[in-house]
């Protein structure tokens, strides 16, 4: 308890010291730093928090010391991250190397690639994105097609993957590719780091239902890939991705907290909803209930269903503290549940606004509600990405309650 | 709050579970339903429960108790919970001494010891329509000089028909329906001018409806402070929300774990019904909802023992989950069942029955999310 006492006072007066003004102010929608060859700062500030928080491995606080992580423990990162929120520092960096390529690094990759790759993913100096997904290979995610050959010391990969993520922004990408095109399904896929920086490599973005998206859709025409990208063995990339994919659904799944549960009650402070908030200045309040009865009635229910998903979001990490599991087939709870939850947050936020949340752009509505208006259509996605919601409970039903096949 | 149980209160529960295994699995409550006696209670059992020291789990220490707190008593009921063990624990150990605790020193000294050694059996006489509400109270107490005489009616008292002690709330002042004006009085259960009905409950619960016609008691028993009482009131029915929620967490979770294992051995066309996704998905569903409540109910029981200031709407979170869960739960379990599942041969069935009559004790859902709401100011 003493050390930690001493850890708080000393991360403490460190954060004063090296946060700078500009990164304690709220951060508006362009203000994600996301590292990377051409990383676009909002801010000088930006870059001076992203090199010190780098520098400290801070950016990604658990991960060892040897990899340039912060090597802090569990309890050490339970209080970097409250004295973080207490001065609301901005994240200093933000990237899908931190939530999810490292985790699997560290588990699955050589140490020659873990020396390469993980410092550059801690100091924010690549950015990488995921290739996952196909034009035929969604919920069935071990049916792709894009391949890469054996030429010698390196691969020649040719194909096509859909969903990646900001891939027109990102200098490298974590592949899963077909290279036992004669084995079963699952035993013929490889994972691949693939350098996008080169001719054959092209990506083009999609327009979603909600308007611009940071998906594109990532083309490999006669790609050239070294050897020493493979990680872990040939034909063994399915291991690697399903790990991968449990961190996805973990980041997913924090979508689903907020609400009246998430927000812990201090002393003599009144807990307030942000959903109930929203209705009463849409819909009016009468003797300080909210005015309509069937829609106070569903904001409840979604704030007790919110409240307690993030009561379990707490106690799987205090359960998995002791053993230092990582992420299991729960998960698939969490990213189902999640998921759902957010999706219902946008519906009940459209109850509660009537027309005034059904605006596309122009007059007539504020930035805040055109903003609601696109959110509610991205979250239609969050049940899709990352495994579906049928996905989930397909995973659920036969690896945590080992229904038979 | 915690999230996880200490060693002392694992141990209850596994000596619980222990318990529940060995001496009161359902063949038991199947046996003490069906027995001619009026209640579903075997006194045997009940002195054993004493002898372990259950019912002193929330007594302090000087009075013979253990005070191993909400959480611990919680985690035995959680246990018995999934036997359906019949027994006064949950309205004498939880409810009763919760109250007791703010009688006066003589009274606590009287009855609590008792509770604790001899298993004397509390009830808590409070409703008196056919939805919880602790405001509606028009059972009058009248003022005699230095006692009070009752006269009245209540309906749904838990354990009441068997019980050897009597806690019932009064309107002392004011008008039906508002907080000021309530007081409490404890009496025995054989006291003159009161009629104690057992009413037969769907699942065998016990519950009995009470008549108070000039029920004489002497202010020495009243509880709390005269007209004042509601704030007692609210507070040891919070903690009973959260104990009941627990004893229906594990009524749940055994149901839903008997339907489990129904589902990879029973087989038709061919096949477990497991591998049917129809069925798969509802029991993926059923296990996060589970998983949500486990959350609820351990958030909600260690508040009071760890003195955190959130335990009203805990409790009413737990209480309304729960609720709709076990509700979930005990209709998917009777389908997944089939035919077998709407026969009396099988369990499974009797925790259908047994979730509606726990979902209205102390408030049902729709309650506690009206009450949830309200705590979180709208």
């Amino acid at each position: 308890m003493e050390n930690l006492d001493q850890f708080r006072k000393e991360t403490k007066e460190w954060l004063e010291e090296n946060c700078p003004p500009e990164m304690r102010k709220p951060m508006g929608p362009g203000d994600v730093v996301w590292g990377g060859r051409n990383c676009k700062f909002p801010h000088p500030d930006a870059k001076l928090w992203l090199e010190r928080m780098g520098e400290k491995g801070w950016t990604c606080p658990t991960w060892p010391k040897e990899y340039s992580g912060g090597g802090l423990s569990f309890d050490e990162n339970k209080i970097l991250q409250e004295e973080l929120m207490a001065i609301r520092a901005r994240p200093a960096l933000s990237s899908f190397g931190i939530w999810m390529l490292g985790p699997a690094l560290l588990e699955f990759a050589s140490e020659e690639q873990k020396k390469k790759y993980i410092p550059e993913i801690v100091k924010g100096e690549i950015r990488w994105c995921q290739g996952y997904s196909e034009p035929g290979s969604g919920s069935d995610l071990a049916s792709l097609k894009t391949k890469a050959e054996d030429n010698g010391d390196h691969f020649v990969v040719n194909g096509q993957k859909v969903w990646t993520s900001y891939a027109d922004d990102c200098d490298m990408i974590f592949t899963l590719v077909r290279t036992g095109p004669q084995e079963p399904k699952h035993d013929g896929i490889s994972f691949l780091l693939i350098d996008m920086d080169q001719p054959g490599v092209t990506t083009k973005p999609i327009k979603l239902i909600s308007g611009k998206s940071p998906f594109c859709e990532t083309f490999f025409d006669n790609a050239i890939v070294p050897k020493e990208n493979l990680v872990s063995e040939l034909n063994k990339g399915w291991d690697v991705a399903k790990r991968l994919l449990q961190h996805e659904r973990n980041m997913i799944a924090g979508m689903g907290l907020g609400g009246a549960g998430s927000a812990k009650k201090k002393k003599d402070q009144t807990i307030s909803s942000g959903m109930a908030t929203l209705a009463k200045t849409y819909v009016g309040e009468e003797e300080g209930k909210l005015a309509n009865a069937g829609l106070r009635q569903k904001i409840a229910s979604f704030d007790i269903n919110s409240h307690a998903f993030s009561l379990t979001m707490k106690r799987a990490s205090e359960e998995s503290k002791s053993s230092n599991s990582g992420p299991s087939p729960a998960s698939s709870m969490f990213k189902y549940y999640g998921s759902e939850s957010n999706k219902l947050r946008y519906e009940l936020m459209l109850e509660a606004m009537g027309t005034k949340a059904l605006g596309w752009e122009g007059e007539g509505f504020g930035p805040a509600e055109l903003a609601i208006t696109r959110e509610w259509l991205r979250t239609k996605a969050n049940s899709i990405e990352g495994g579906t919601s049928e996905v989930q409970l397909n995973i659920i039903a036969k690896r945590v309650l080992d229904l038979p096949q | 709050m915690s999230l996880v149980l200490n060693e002392e209160q694992i141990f209850l529960k596994d000596s619980a579970k222990k318990f529940a295994s060995e001496k009161t699995p359902t063949t038991h409550f199947r046996e003490v339903r069906d027995s001619e006696i009026d209640n579903c209670y075997d006194d045997k059992i009940w002195q054993e429960m004493v002898s372990l020291g259950w019912t002193g789990i929330l007594v302090p220490e000087e009075f013979g108790g253990s005070n191993f707190g909400v959480a611990g008593i919680s985690s035995i009921l959680e246990e018995l919970g999934r036997t359906l063990t019949p027994s006064p624990l949950f309205s004498t150990a939880v409810v009763g001494v919760s109250l007791i605790k703010h009688a006066s020193d003589d009274v606590k000294k009287d009855i609590l010891i008792k509770v604790v050694q001899d298993g004397l059996r509390l009830c808590f006489a409070i409703e008196e329509s056919n939805h919880h509400d602790p405001v509606k109270i028009s059972c009058e107490a009248k003022k005699d000089g230095s006692d009070f005489i009752i006269s009245g009616e209540k309906s749904f008292v838990i354990d009441g028909g068997f019980a050897d002690k009597v806690i019932v709330a009064c309107r002392t002042s004011g008008k039906e329906g508002t907080k000021d004006g309530i007081s409490l009085f404890v009496l025995d259960a054989d006291s003159k001018g009161l009629t104690i009905t057992p009413t037969k409950m769907v699942d065998s619960r016990n519950a009995a409806n009470m008549k108070f016609e000039n029920v004489k008691v002497s202010s020495d028993t009243l509880i709390g402070k005269e007209d004042n009482a509601y704030e007692i009131i609210e507070s040891v029915l919070d903690i009973s929300r959260a104990a009941i929620s627990a004893e229906m967490l594990g009524s749940a979770l055994q149901a839903y774990e008997i339907t489990l294992d129904y589902l990879k051995e029973r087989e038709q066309f061919g096949s477990k019904i497991g591998s049917f996704q129809a069925l798969q998905h509802r029991a993926a569903i059923m296990f996060s909802e589970l998983e949500l409540c486990k959350s609820c109910v351990i958030e909600s029981i260690t508040s009071f023992d760890e003195g955190g200031n959130d335990s009203e709407r805990l409790a009413s979170l737990s209480k309304a989950k729960v609720g709709e869960v076990f509700h979930l739960i005990s209709n998917e379990s009777v389908q997944m069942h089939g035919g077998i599942g709407v026969t009396d041969e099988y369990d499974i069935g009797l925790y259908l029955k047994r979730a509606r009559v726990a979902e209205q004790i102390f408030g049902d859902s729709n309650f506690h999310k009206n009450r949830y709401a309200e705590l979180t100011g709208y």
